[in-house]
């Protein structure tokens, strides 16, 4: 049996401005193919302008155990936020 | 207190993904339920694949076509969900080859006429319909995600099949006659995919604790039937079952006993096709070994010049 082809994650733009977005992903031996079967399997219905591919062990994730920790700095900083402040009453457009 | 953590979740709707932890006897069922669930769609492309050279127009077989590749991408998503449970693809196809893992039993019926191809379209698809909108909720979130795309793609599904019915059924008698023998013959193995019924499901208990199914087998099975026969109606075509009525009560309708000895018959491989659908799948797997072989050796080569 070969072994395990590579897997690749893919990352779709839908139309010319916008974000690309994950989208799921593709076994390829190379990269021309992993964006070929790209194309094959996430846009068979005009779903995509643009297309990235990469390997699935090039990416680096925080652990879902540890996110409490990982996302902490963000939590008590309110200030960062607009809702934090008093506005003057009957000020407008700020 | 991790597994109540993780019911937790579970209760509160979120979704479990790959990463969390979660109760071993979670993970089994749902490589079971969603490898079967791929290996259908891919064990789904032969019966109609069997019509694609014979398809009576040009535009019936490009169609066709799309659809068979639609069902193998159904099956390709499937596979990277299943994956993302820590089980490889090269694993899962030899269970299929090994019969440890299953597919769905329709597939073991053969395609006859054209009209099987409608049938199949919009009653099995149909079906599949029915459970995989249900399914949309479940609580693992690659699988779920997994059956949002493919319920934007199924619709068309459908609606060929049902078209290709309607065409038939007002066409000329031998037409007609070959529409209603389609119906016939699909219509309790369609209404059996949704398997057992609920008081003979022995994993249905954990699986709606889990919200891996949000509906039961006899739920899922009412609501198909319960829009199909108005279609049928609109087509002139007759559902073969008798006992067949509206419920006012129950704002259902009621239907006759299904034989669950043909059910488990064919479940355990004694369908008219299994043997020749799975000899395909290998045929064409280990066919297809030089390719595979190729296209790693290219990559090889390509990776060590660019070195």
């Amino acid at each position: 049996m070969a072994k395990n082809a590579t897997v690749w994650e893919v990352f779709i733009q839908s139309k010319n401005g916008l974000a690309h977005k994950h989208a799921g992903n593709v076994h390829a031996a190379d990269k021309i193919m992993a964006l070929e079967n790209a194309r094959e399997l996430y846009t068979r219905r005009n779903e995509g302008s643009c297309i990235w591919v990469v390997k699935s062990s090039e990416i680096v994730s925080s652990e879902t155990e540890d996110s409490e920790a990982f996302f902490d700095p963000s939590n008590d900083k309110m200030y960062r936020h607009p809702t934090f402040y008093t506005m003057p009453e009957g000020s407008k457009h700020i | 207190m991790k597994e109540e953590h993780f019911q937790k979740q579970i209760d509160t709707e979120q979704k479990i993904e790959p990463k969390d932890w979660m109760p071993e006897q979670y993970r089994k069922h749902l490589i079971r339920q969603i490898s079967q669930h791929a290996h259908s769609e891919v064990i789904g492309m032969q019966p109609e694949g069997n019509w694609i050279t014979r398809a009576p127009s040009l535009r019936a077989k490009m169609i066709l076509l799309a659809k068979v590749q639609d069902e193998a991408g159904h099956g390709l998503y499937l596979y990277s969900a299943c994956e993302t449970l820590g089980i490889s693809r090269e694993k899962l196809v030899q269970q299929l080859h090994d019969e440890k893992a299953k597919y769905s039993s329709i597939f073991n019926y053969p395609t006859l006429t054209w009209a099987d191809m409608g049938a199949i379209g919009w009653l099995v698809d149909g079906a599949a319909i029915i459970n995989q909108v249900s399914l949309q909720r479940t609580s693992y979130g690659p699988y779920s995600r997994a059956m949002i795309k493919i319920c934007k793609e199924e619709s068309f599904h459908q609606r060929q099949g049902y078209e290709i019915m309607a065409e038939m059924a007002k066409g000329t008698p031998e037409q007609k006659t070959m529409a209603q023998d389609a119906l016939n013959r699909f219509w309790w193995p369609s209404i059996m995919m949704f398997g057992p019924q609920d008081s003979e499901s022995p994993r249905t208990g954990n699986a709606m604790k889990w919200k891996i199914k949000r509906q039961t087998n006899d739920e899922l099975r009412q609501s198909f039937i319960d829009k199909t026969v108005g279609q049928a109606e609109i087509i002139g075509l007759k559902i073969p079952d008798p006992d067949l009525k509206w419920n006012e009560e129950r704002k259902h309708y009621d239907f006759g006993e299904m034989d669950w000895e043909e059910f488990w018959n064919v479940v355990n491989g004694n369908g008219p096709c299994n043997k020749q659908r799975l000899a395909h799948h290998k045929k064409a797997h280990d066919e297809g070994e030089w390719v595979r072989n190729a296209a790693q050796e290219y990559a090889k080569k390509q990776e060590s010049a660019t070195n």
